[in-house]
């Protein structure tokens, strides 16, 4: 497992074990010979990658140090703006779109020598849990390519789960990071809303949007997260990393450390799932940690809440795609007004439709107050709900995803069950709080399962110890069949 | 029966800042199409506003020289209407918490007008029609606005002018807009009702879009009253719609439909966070504001002792009042700066535009040093008007115009001997005085004063002269 680490890898560079261009070169190959099962990847950039890894050669043969991530091999979801290169959200509507600026999140990996190797899959906006609302169809489980990669970020999870690329970075709005990780059996964190700059990803929902590290291990995710957590003066909302790097905290004994379970996590949870999770939690006593149950009635509005919330921002957020200015644009129209209907009608997919249409719905004068305002209302009741827990906790232990991964096309044939299954994902979207999904088992089938560990806000710290802890001691990660083999 | 006019302004007013509302772009006028444009302001996937807080200083400044209450906690939102001058398909503004809330402009009859909000927001781009096609520059988009909405407490055409030139005169004064009509730096919506005078009800109210000139607006608001009393009386109802104003016709004109139409679903834009105004931070900028155009006026009448409507016309522009206060300082009298302002120099600056500009060849400076010639007695007042006359025209400074001999005025050895020459020179004039015609004097002086070239003392020749004839 170690020489798929960042650090391994960074230790193999710095000893010349291998060349950065062979490390790169090996990624490029193993995406040749393995995207056409996984369909992680939906663009690749292996010209601008190798141009990278011999800038850090050159700088490791004139015998300089380099950084942590300096010459890792990664990837972006391709709703992170990238100069240059295509980035498409997974529509038709941005099918030909080159951003003319960076991300901020990809301005401080690039500046770091991280070695992009292309752009990953995702549903259309990030809106979906399963990868399949992708206009270049979805991203599949490296654990078994007939079941989904998750979503959104399921090019993402897919192309680190399966060996890839090394880590990569995800948004995550309802669950679009972690559940991805927990169904390709690997680790991802969103931060606290406002650690990480937005500035650069194309928005979804804007008070839910966050990126975060998509990673095979816990140490790797807390590298990650310190290379990208900095104050943003581009960036209203952005506040950067509170406090000391999590990295130096991050092999903390966790002795006496209180992990909460809300009852109402595991209602209607699949019973290996609860179960992984009740053992997640005797792991955790065994490390000298202390459990203590509560109740979190206020979770039941969580759901209609994010829908409410999430689809009403999106609906302003996806406003510009017009024709006019960038992007797809209908190829026969009569007037100005005709061509952006055509546009918005043929460029969008269904899921997005759906979601823009609920959205301008609940925005509505007349039903903004039923709706709109009153989810707003309910946020903040979440928001008390979740600060008033964490006087009892550290932080809180809770499934990802109440199932495992869901097999190809199941998504599609029953949206409303799919929905469901952001129920353990959406609260600290809702609320702003950081929470990270690590694996704790499998299923009968051999689908991983997942755990979330979810913390106040800006501890991020605590939540990454908690977790590295637990991996320490479970040992559950299994790697894929798929990718490079170091 | 008689009717009364009831209207209220909506005015759009761009603020002099260096730079957009929500980005580094500049904000300058005219420029080639979409040159003056980044990321930002054009909306391209992912980038997010940040606001100019120089914005917020010159809304605030706008609010508190408009008599209004400062939000300490205000709020952005968008409104979201979907138009290809606006790249993001919604405005950021503000909905339920404007910046500035509850001011008032007080009229010459003392009637105040109520303003009930000023808020902040981002301009949008300009359509340009060319050859059957339709192109897009956004080099406006992004220039930041304030909106200033005021009750409907304007009840004639006269108060509407004059609500619009204060409010147009304060922007400058304070220095946050230029406030071009012509330009589209100052626009007004009005809307306009009648009802018979006496009556409390308001009637129904259209809106008249997007003015640029204050005599269109008045054109167009006697327009909409005839037509609204014309409907009335006919038993007809007035309709509430967004009304354009033609120009050329002198008509107004339903928008028609989808404008009327418009649900813009505001909620808050969740890329800004809240404004927060401390209160030490308002006093700063009250303490900032200069002067304004209503406390110059009452100064120059009381303290200056200048005539009300000589007052007037100098504080109507802030450059003109500015070159006045310049030119009287240290004087004996402000009265003799602002003649010379009125009476000669504004026969340089006719229209608007230049009296805002001041762009003329005397520095106040140099007409200051020219009125002090005539306190101290070094000059007449003729002479000092013919010099001003050339320095209008040539730019030179007084020094350079008038020689020492025309400063050394006559002797009066010097204007006894002219004098006599005038009684010798004028026998009609002479004959005439003597025979009880006193105008008849005034010849006989005049030909003293051209042929001293203005040196002479007219009173002093005056008396000399009777004292020879006498």
């Amino acid at each position: 497992m170690s020489e798929s680490k960042i650090a391994g890898l960074h230790r193999m560079l710095e000893n010349k074990e291998i060349s950065c261009q062979e490390l790169t070169q090996a990624y490029l190959d193993a995406m040749e010979r393995d995207n056409g099962s996984l369909n992680a990847y939906v663009t690749a950039t292996p010209e601008s990658a190798l141009e990278t890894a011999a800038a850090v050669d050159e700088k490791l043969a004139r015998g300089e140090s380099i950084g942590l991530l300096e010459g890792i091999p990664m990837t972006l979801k391709d709703n992170i703006s990238t100069d240059g290169i295509r980035t498409t959200c997974c529509s038709k509507i941005l099918e030909n779109y080159v951003p003319i600026y960076d991300a901020t999140v990809w301005k401080l990996l690039r500046q770091q020598n991280a070695v992009l190797l292309g752009k990953t899959n995702m549903d259309e906006f990030a809106m979906g849990s399963s990868c399949e609302n992708s206009c270049f169809g979805g991203a599949k489980n490296p654990h078994n390519v007939n079941h989904v990669a998750g979503g959104s970020s399921g090019g993402v999870a897919s192309a680190v789960g399966g060996h890839l690329a090394v880590y990569g970075l995800g948004s995550d709005t309802g669950g679009s990071i972690r559940q991805p990780a927990s169904f390709c059996g690997i680790v991802g964190m969103k931060p606290t809303y406002g650690a990480v700059s937005r500035y650069g990803l194309i928005a979804y929902a804007s008070s839910f949007d966050q990126i975060g590290p998509i990673t095979t291990n816990v140490e790797d995710a807390a590298i990650v997260f310190d290379a990208i957590s900095a104050y943003d003066e581009m960036d209203s909302t952005s506040q950067g990393r509170q406090g000391e790097p999590v990295c130096r905290t991050l092999k903390n004994d966790i002795k006496g450390m209180k992990l909460g379970i809300a009852r109402e996590y595991l209602d209607g949870v699949r019973d290996d799932v609860r179960q992984a999770v009740e053992q997640a939690a005797e792991v955790y006593r065994s490390l000298g940690a202390e459990i203590v149950f509560f109740d979190l009635p206020a979770l039941k509005y969580a759901l209609p809440v994010y829908y409410i919330l999430a689809c009403a921002e999106a609906s302003s957020n996806l406003g510009r795609y017009d024709g006019i200015r960038y992007g797809y644009k209908a190829e026969s129209y009569s007037d100005v007004n005709d061509m952006i209907k055509k546009t918005r009608s043929t460029g969008f997919g269904e899921e997005v439709k759906k979601r823009i249409l609920l959205g301008t719905y609940v925005l509505s004068s007349g039903y903004y107050d039923a709706y709109y305002k009153k989810a707003q209302k309910l946020r903040g009741t979440l928001v008390s709900a979740f600060s008033d827990a964490f006087r009892s906790c550290d932080v809180i232990l809770a499934p990802t995803v109440p199932m495992t991964a869901f097999e190809n096309g199941h998504a599609v044939s029953d949206p409303v069950e799919t929905y469901l299954t952001d129920i353990c994902t959406v609260p600290v979207n809702i609320t702003g709080l950081p929470g990270i999904s690590v694996p704790c088992g499998y299923d009968a089938k051999g689908m991983p399962i997942g755990m979330q560990i979810i913390g106040n806000s800006f501890e991020e710290a605590k939540i990454l110890n908690a977790a590295w802890q637990y991996e320490n001691a479970a040992r559950i990660y299994k790697p894929s069949d798929f990718g490079v083999k170091l | 029966m008689k009717y009364e006019l009831v209207a209220g302004f909506e005015t759009h007013v761009e603020l002099a800042t260096n730079t957009k509302i929500f980005c580094s772009c500049t904000t300058q006028f005219g420029g080639e199409p979409n040159t003056h444009c980044c990321p930002i302001c054009i909306g391209l996937p992912g980038t997010l506003p940040k606001l100019n807080k120089r914005v917020v200083e010159y809304a605030i400044k706008a609010g508190l020289a408009t008599n209004c209450e400062i939000a300490e906690i205000s709020e952005m939102d968008r409104k979201n209407y979907c138009y290809p001058d606006l790249p993001k398909a919604y405005q950021i503004s503000q909905f339920d918490r404007p910046l500035c809330n509850h001011g008032y402009i007080e009229l010459s009859n003392g009637r105040k007008i109520r303003i009930l909000r000023i808020h902040i927001e981002e301009d949008a781009g300009k359509l340009v029609h060319s050859r059957g096609s339709t192109l897009v520059d956004y080099n406006r988009g992004g220039v930041p606005l304030i909106e200033i909405v005021s009750e409907p407490d304007i009840r004639s055409i006269e108060e509407a002018r004059e609500y619009v030139e204060k409010l147009q005169l304060i922007m400058r004064y304070i220095g946050v807009s230029d406030c071009k009509m012509q330009e589209g730096s100052m626009r007004c919506d009005v809307n306009i009702s009648v009802r018979p005078v006496g009556s409390e009800k308001l009637g129904t109210r259209t809106e008249i879009k997007n003015m640029n000139s204050i005599n269109f607006i008045a054109k167009a608001m006697e327009y909409e009253f005839n037509r609204q009393v014309d409907l009335i009386e006919s038993g007809e109802k007035v309709v509430q719609e967004t009304l354009r104003y033609d120009d050329v016709t002198n008509t107004t004109s339903g928008m028609r439909g989808k404008e009327d139409a418009n649900d813009y679903r505001y909620f808050r834009d969740p890329d800004l966070v809240t404004i927060n105004v401390p209160r030490s931070r308002v006093e700063e900028i009250a303490a900032e504001l200069p002067e304004l155009p209503a406390q110059k006026l009452k100064r120059y009448v009381e303290e200056l002792e200048l005539p009300e409507k000589d007052a007037q016309l100098l504080v109507k522009y802030r450059k003109v009042a500015e070159f006045f206060e310049k030119a009287a300082e240290g004087t004996k009298t402000p009265k003799t700066a602002a003649n010379f302002i009125i009476g000669q120099i504004f026969r340089y600056v006719e229209n608007e535009a230049e009296k805002e500009a001041m762009d003329i060849k005397v520095t106040a400076e140099s007409l200051n040093e020219l009125i002090k010639l005539i306190d101290n007695g070094k000059i007449r007042m003729n002479l000092a008007k013919s010099t001003l006359d050339k320095m209008l025209e040539t730019g030179k400074k007084p020094s350079e115009l008038i020689s020492e001999s025309d400063m050394a005025g006559l002797d009066e050895n010097a204007l006894a001997e002219l004098c006599q020459k005038a009684v010798e020179a004028n026998p009609n004039a002479v004959a005439d005085y003597k025979n009880g015609k006193e105008k008849a004097i005034k010849a006989i002086v005049g030909f003293v004063m051209k042929n001293s070239r203005g040196k002479a003392d007219a009173m002093a020749a005056e008396a000399k002269i009777k004292e020879l004839i006498g």
